[in-house]
């Protein structure tokens, strides 16, 4: 399939859909690349690099855009700078995939389904453990996260990390996190790796596993929610009044102690709920720092205004939404090995021919439009990202019930023994004394090898198993009690069990005295 | 040698033979215990060869120095991973000799046994051949399999409980006639019983899977052992009894040791037939089965140097590559870079019971390092990376989690929970068992393909 990258024409969007690296994997599933020229030169890409990755380097967008079946992007499709519209140059029929926030441009999916297109959408990728390579929102959350911290580092007057110097001691910088979803999580990493003392928040009880893994402290809430704050899919969701009561008091108190709040909190499909108030930006040191991520769904604070860095008083408000293009070639890396990934699912034969299985759920829930049709929203996924919290229970009933079954009644343990009583009885009714005498021996000796073997640590089962072999050439007694019978043919046979009952001696003993030399301390 | 002296020598031998068990209950006196064993061994067969029953010496001498040599031969020459095979082969012996001793006391003209002692001592004979019979071929098979001669597959006869059940009937009926015949018509049905029974051992072990071989192999233990108390009844001689009696009985513990490892039934282990059962679970429909992920030995070799705490689950794999050096290199080199290493064993890892502490041992991994499943299960979830060589149904956590897996139940190594598990193994087929591993899909597991001797030498370079 002919598959064209365009420059990204949004104003100010840096990344690339493809690099060179992921184009040779793209070109392993049998398909034909063009970028246009220029595309990766803000993410440090130069054409020649596409060249040399055997891409076709394509000066005229609006060729690109008509050669190509399938279009891959960064951003939904906009307004061309001199092209006008960008689904108006998409091919008739022709696919594309992107970001698309299908939720919010309604419009956008019309004109798209209009136009035939068959639509990926990277945004709608189901977050199930499988989809997890081609989770687009993560990759972006995560370098979001990091440059939150950078940013912030960048306009706060003093030090992340503390230091004792000459000149005198540097307290650490304390930076807030609220929400530790993806975002949140390499904000935390990001902070803690440059020294800051970091605390986070969020509403779901469940990840404040992962919130200390990094190293964070997790501030928790004098407050019980009925349920669990996690939602479908992973996500966050909008939580009780009393809830936001509390969190709101943590959080007014933290603001006079914090030097940088980082905010990431948002719900999937509503506007940024407000966390961060007026009065509490007003409350914090001056030099302080907050970085929005929610900037652009509203803001977890009022005061941040979308894409600009604000002065509030003596507290920075930094509300950029376009922190993953500020890294552009992180971004472009790790949004084209996302997009490989969806190309790797979408060519299973490996022969350049796209198939968009529908019966794949990774695949249905990227499609928001198939040939003209709009296939969005998908069906609720099966699995959650999160463990069920059910698991416990039929566990434990489980167990209990295994544990029961294992004790023998006691009822069963005194008809076993009677009979046992009752076996020996009749055995000794008809049995000469002689055998009885025998029999005593081996019943005691039963007894004895019980005791003794139950002891044997695991680990030596091994030598356990060939001493006993070897002790049982013992047989060879038998035998040469034997030997020296009058009959030839049973003296033969007795030969014969001497021989191999010796074989069986020594080798038993031997081997297990080579392998008990090998276990040392 | 007058017979009481005989027999004192007899008791001092059971005592060493005692001894010589309970010396193999801890590592410290490991080594004492099976001098005890040989001591106890060689005073008994200098007691028998001394006493009186025994007047000609010639064959007896070329014929155990011919064995001895042979064995000690063997001893010497076998690789510890074929240890399973040794074990196998040497318990097919000792029942040969049980039918061949079996036979010889038949046919032994001094013997005048009349009335209830002679028809005692025709069943000792008959169960003596039986039991012996039985372990000769099933160990034969047992060493087949595991030798790779046999497929290891579960041989599934159509009818084969009925079979089983036939053969045992015919035994029986057999042994009613055998009693009531004189010595010409009963050597000829000793000799077809022989021939059921060793029908029957084959049979019996053909129908083990792979998985199994534990169990079997202390099961024939037992067995060789029961076999030797039989002998003793038959020439009523007390040491053979006792003898037999401490193998038998340690075979069956063992046996019952491995099977609650398994979670399994004795009797569902003999009867056979695991995985292959129509318990079609495996494929479990709307389990998420997800993707795996695979890694590089370099990263491996990485994340082994970041981590503070290593385990290492060794399986059957690592002793079909031959990787427990490599591994135990692995370990000193970890060990020098601070790392903390220590070796998880499932009591049913490989082919026999404790056959992994022998090859780690051969392979110099002080056995401090080494724990059991029970030591280790609860410090997993503290652990940095887990490394799985070559093992697959005793980490599986479906054991835990899916009620209609076929190995549910199980006890397992509950691995999934350290922070990384890396499992080295050659493709993605299914364990012995024959169930699909969820670890391998798990979001903290990667995949390191290929052979396991050459993956952990790949980690020791990039180390």
């Amino acid at each position: 399939m002919d598959i064209g990258v365009p420059k990204e024409s949004h104003e100010g969007e840096r990344r690339v859909a493809l690099t060179p690296e992921t184009a040779k994997h793209i070109q392993k599933l049998g398909h034909t690349l063009r970028v246009e020229s220029g595309a990766g030169l803000e993410a440090n890409i130069a054409d020649q690099a596409y060249l040399d990755a055997g891409v076709d380097v394509v000066n005229d967008t609006k060729s690109l855009y008509q050669q190509s079946d399938l279009i891959l992007k960064v951003r939904a499709p906009g307004t061309h700078p001199t092209l006008g519209s960008e689904v108006d140059l998409l091919k008739q029929g022709s696919a594309l995939a992107s970001f698309i926030w299908p939720a919010q441009n309604e419009s956008l999916m019309q004109k798209m389904a209009e136009r035939d297109l068959t639509v990926l959408a990277l945004d709608s990728v189901p977050r199930i453990s499988r989809a997890q390579k081609l989770d687009a929102l993560s990759s972006m959350a995560n370098i979001a996260g990091y440059r939150a911290v950078v940013e912030a580092a960048n306009h706060f007057g003093r030090f992340f990390t503390g230091q004792v110097t000459a000149a005198g001691k540097v307290p650490p910088a304390k930076v807030m996190v609220i929400g530790a979803g993806v975002a949140g999580l390499a904000a935390i990493g990001a902070a803690k790796g440059m020294g800051a003392i970091v605390r986070a928040f969020d509403t779901r009880p469940e990840v404040k596993e992962q919130v200390e893994s990094m190293g964070a402290e997790f501030l928790e809430l004098d407050f019980e929610e009925e349920d669990d704050a996690a939602g479908e899919g992973g996500y966050a969701k909008v939580m009780s009044k009393a809830f936001i009561d509390a969190e709101m008091a943590l959080f007014r108190e933290q603001a006079k102690d914090v030097d940088i709040i980082i905010t990431t909190a948002l719900i999937p499909g509503k506007p940024a709920p407000e966390l961060i108030t007026t009065d509490m930006v007003e409350s914090m040191k001056p030099g302080s720092v907050i970085v929005d991520l929610a900037a652009e769904q509203g803001g977890n604070c009022k005061l941040t205004k979308a894409n600009e860095v604000i002065k509030h008083g003596d507290v920075t408000l930094i509300g950029y939404t376009d922190l993953p293009s500020r890294l552009a070639a992180q971004s472009s890396q790790l949004y084209g090995t996302n997009l490989r990934h969806l190309l790797t699912d979408l060519t299973p034969e490996k022969d350049g021919v796209i198939n968009v299985n529908m019966d794949d759920e990774v695949i249905r829930g990227a499609t928001v439009i198939k040939n003209g049709e709009i296939t969005w929203p998908p069906p609720a996924p099966k699995l959650s990202a999160t463990p069920k919290p059910v698991a416990a229970t039929p566990d434990a009933a489980a167990m209990q019930a295994a544990a029961e079954e294992a004790k023998p009644s006691g009822v069963k343990t005194l008809i076993g023994a009677a009979v046992g009583v009752l076996a020996l009885l009749a055995i000794g009714r008809v049995a000469p004394a002689d055998f009885m005498s025998h029999f005593t021996v081996f019943v005691l000796a039963c007894f004895i090898g019980y005791q003794v073997i139950w002891n044997v640590t695991p680990s030596l089962h091994t030598p356990l198993m060939s001493v006993t072999n070897a002790i049982s050439g013992i047989i060879v007694v038998g035998a040469l009690l034997q030997v020296s019978s009058g009959s030839g043919f049973v003296a033969f046979l007795a030969a014969i069990a001497i021989l191999i009952a010796s074989i069986n001696i020594a080798g038993g003993f031997l081997v297990t005295q080579r392998m008990l030399k090998m276990f040392r301390k | 040698m007058n017979p009481g002296m005989v027999t004192a020598a007899y008791i001092v031998a059971a005592i060493l033979f005692i001894l010589s068990l309970a010396g193999l209950s801890n590592q410290e006196t490991a080594r004492r215990g099976n001098l005890f064993g040989i001591a106890g061994m060689a005073i008994a067969v200098l007691a028998t060869i001394f006493g009186a029953d025994v007047t000609s010496y010639t064959w007896l001498i070329i014929m155990m120095a011919i064995g001895g040599s042979i064995g000690a031969f063997l001893a010497s020459r076998v690789q510890m991973t074929e240890m399973p095979e040794l074990v196998a082969i040497l318990h097919s012996f000792v029942g040969l000799a049980a039918v061949l001793v079996g036979f010889a006391s038949y046919l032994d003209p001094d013997s005048h046994l009349e009335g209830a002692a002679g028809t005692i001592h025709n069943v000792e004979i008959y169960l003596g051949i039986l039991i012996g019979a039985l372990t000769f071929t099933g160990s034969v098979v047992a060493f087949g399999k595991l030798n790779g001669k046999i497929g290891s597959q579960p041989l599934m006869l159509p009818h084969r409980h009925l079979l089983n059940l036939g053969i045992g009937v015919v035994c029986i009926i057999l042994l009613f006639i055998f009693l009531g015949t004189g010595k010409g018509a009963g050597v000829a049905i000793l000799v077809l019983m022989t021939l059921l029974a060793f029908a029957f051992g084959i049979h019996m072990v053909m129908a083990i899977g792979g998985a199994d071989m534990p169990v079997v192999i202390s099961m024939l233990n037992s067995y060789s052992g029961w076999a030797a108390a039989a002998t003793g009844f038959m020439l009523s001689n007390d040491l053979l009894i006792v003898v037999g009696a401490l193998v038998g009985s340690s075979g069956a513990i063992l046996s019952y040791i491995m099977c609650r490892a398994m979670n399994r039934k004795f009797l569902s282990v003999i009867m056979g037939g695991f995985g292959n059962a129509p318990t079609s679970t495996a494929t479990d429909g709307d389990e998420e089965q997800g993707e795996v992920v695979s890694i590089s030995a370099e990263e491996v070799a990485q994340l082994c140097k970041d981590a503070n705490s290593v385990v290492v689950v060794p399986g059957y794999g690592m002793a079909v590559a031959h990787a427990q050096h490599p591994v135990s290199e692995l370990t000193t080199q970890l060990k020098k870079a601070g790392v903390d290493v220590k070796f998880a064993i499932h009591p049913v890892a490989g082919r026999m019971p404790g056959h992994m502490n022998v090859l780690l041992a051969e392979a110099n991994v002080p056995y401090d390092l080494v724990l059991e499943m029970d030591e280790i299960n609860d410090e997993l979830g503290e652990v940095d990376v887990v490394i799985v060589i070559g093992a697959n149904d005793i980490v599986n956590p479906s054991a835990l989690e899916n009620p209609n897996s076929p190995i549910a139940g199980m006890p397992v190594l509950e691995v999934w929970n350290a922070k990384q598990v890396i499992v080295s193994k050659r493709g993605m087929a299914t364990g012995y068992a024959g169930v699909e591993n969820p670890l391998f899909f798990r979001e903290n597991t990667r995949m390191l393909f290929g052979d396991a001797k050459d993956s952990v030498n790949a980690i020791l370079t990039s180390l």
